[in-house]
């Protein structure tokens, strides 16, 4: 059902940190690997070989530079960007069929692919880019939160998080409950001051993104000086002399 | 956008056929008898086949039947429901008025209400849209609704149909480019919004998430051709919007040059609704630094 439900017991979703994430892409990997080998249809790929390679992915990594308005060297910031499991999710009211919904119990947004009819409709809902329609199967493919991992009683308990969380080498990615204040996702946001994507857009997203440190500035030292400052202008003795000598030449 | 040859077909002719439904359900023209089987085979030619070309877009269309289940949220839910219950009764009508040579102006009235709101369902798949500022307005839906009537009219050879509702057709279009134009710019969607970069400073693209292609960039960052928007802009409101009105004008009350206006009418509608689609700027290029 596309309407979406008006409270979630849970609110599980994830929190990025922009500070600590390196670019690796190992989350990209993993899920890519989890998402073709486990639920639905697998993440397919056109050309894979060829000149022209392309395909489905569930959570990509952006790489953005920033220009500190205070001046100083530009930053670059990893942007791992996957589906946000909005609690006003737009993708799923727009679904026609019923394909696309959100799960009362824990928030979940996910696609019922034997629904689904590939309009494409819900990708275009999205302001986050978090949905593509894959092109062999001909059905819309997301984020799942790792649904067929979280709640996995046959994995030990270790790995009963999303992939992408559970490979992360950097500790960049965090899953849990936004809905318990006591959380550990919950107490990152209110600590780093966790942030929602494009919200003017009013979809209020469960995922929130952790945003960059303030770099260090070195005081009265400008970025291009020359790091070794002469030990002394006026040389005695043999160095002395070699400057002279050089100096008259 | 990416400007599917699919939707353009379906939109333009889909919209062609319901808004001739409409006069034809008001009884302008009200041919009767055998006599009105080729009206009625137009305009459901042009609505169904704007359907089925709809139809080649999904990826999986053997699930299109559930597309009727969910009208309590989806516009295009509403759209299919509320196209075969107007296909439905104007069938009646039509059938009516063919074989029995019997008019049933109620029926009529009550379907050319239904292919109205089909219109405006099919208008609401777009403008609801946050996502796609230049569609997100309630001037998208007018100007469908607006074409639906004039393009009927051109149908049904009425000039003073064409007249009215393609001139103001014409003047809301004037004011859905030029309004159209600035509203990303107004809504306030910037790579800083999109990223949450902003309270740092100014934010560019350093690399892609990936060196090729994807469905993001193929269906919603579709930029290829827009430099030739204007040249289009101008031939589609020529032949659309001042053909039609020029001919209905000069050619007398029998409209007997309806053919000719009808041919640039959807010559220019065809370029007007492949700009509507590859104009349309969607928010999910700003994560890739276009737009």
């Amino acid at each position: 059902m596309t309407q979406l439900p008006e409270t979630t017991a849970k609110k599980l979703g994830l929190v990025i940190d922009l500070d600590t994430c390196v670019g690796c892409h190992a989350c990209v990997i993993s899920c890519k690997g989890w998402n073709t080998e486990n639920y639905g249809a697998p993440l397919s790929d056109v050309d894979a070989y060829g000149a022209d390679p392309h395909g489905t992915f569930l959570n990509r990594v952006h790489s953005f530079e920033v220009q500190p308005d205070t001046g100083g060297c530009a930053q670059t910031v990893h942007f791992p960007k996957s589906c946000l499991h909005c609690e006003d999710a737009p993708c799923v009211t727009v679904c026609p069929t019923g394909a696309s919904y959100k799960r009362s119990e824990d928030g979940i947004v996910l696609v019922n692919e034997d629904d689904c009819i590939g309009c494409g409709l819900c990708a275009w809902a999205c302001p986050y880019g978090a949905r593509e329609l894959d092109q062999l199967a001909g059905v819309m493919k997301k984020c799942t939160l790792c649904v067929d991992r979280i709640y996995n009683e046959n994995l030990p308990e270790v790995d009963r998080i999303p992939s992408c969380v559970r490979t992360c080498p950097a500790g960049a990615r965090h899953f849990g409950d936004f809905a318990d204040p006591d959380s550990n996702v919950s107490k990152l946001v209110e600590m780093r001051g966790g942030m929602d994507l494009m919200p003017e857009q009013g979809t209020k997203p469960e995922n929130k993104y952790l945003p960059p440190r303030p770099k260090d500035t070195l005081a009265g030292v400008s970025a291009d000086a020359p790091i070794l400052t002469p030990v002394t202008d006026s040389p005695k003795g043999f160095l002395g002399w070699l400057d002279k000598a050089l100096e008259a030449l | 956008m990416h400007p599917a040859p699919s939707v353009i077909f379906f939109t333009v002719f889909s919209g062609l056929g319901f808004g001739f439904l409409a006069w034809l359900g008001i009884g302008i023209p009200a041919p009767q008898g055998w006599a009105a089987f080729p009206y009625f085979f137009v305009a459901f030619a042009m609505a169904v086949g704007g359907l089925i070309a709809s139809t080649f877009h999904l990826g999986n269309p053997k699930n299109a039947i559930k597309a009727f289940s969910q009208w309590r949220t989806s516009w295009l839910s509403r759209e299919a429901v509320l196209a075969v219950l107007t296909l439905s009764i104007m069938g009646i009508f039509a059938a009516a008025n063919i074989f029995l040579g019997i008019s049933m102006p109620p029926l009529g009235i009550i379907g050319s209400v239904l292919a109205l709101i089909t219109v405006y369902t099919t208008s609401m798949m777009y403008a609801q849209l946050k996502t796609v500022p230049r569609w997100n307005h309630w001037t998208t839906s007018l100007l469908f609704i607006l074409l639906a009537l004039g393009g009927g009219a051109i149908l049904a050879s009425h000039s003073l149909g064409t007249i009215l509702f393609i001139g103001l057709a014409a003047i809301t279009q004037l004011y859905v480019w030029d309004a159209g134009d600035k509203r990303f710019g107004k809504r306030g969607h910037t790579m800083e919004t999109a990223t949450g970069l902003g309270s740092i400073g100014k934010v560019r693209m350093y690399e892609p998430p990936h060196s090729g292609t994807n469905y993001l960039l193929s269906e919603m960052v579709y930029v290829i051709a827009r430099k030739h928007a204007i040249k289009l802009r101008i031939i589609a409101f020529v032949l659309a919007y001042v053909a039609p009105m020029v001919l209905a004008m000069t050619s007398g009350p029998g409209f007997n040059l309806y053919i000719v206006a009808l041919i640039a009418h959807i010559i220019g509608i065809l370029a007007q609704r492949w700009l509507f689609f590859a104009e349309a700027e969607h928010v999910v290029g700003l994560y890739y630094g276009k737009r």
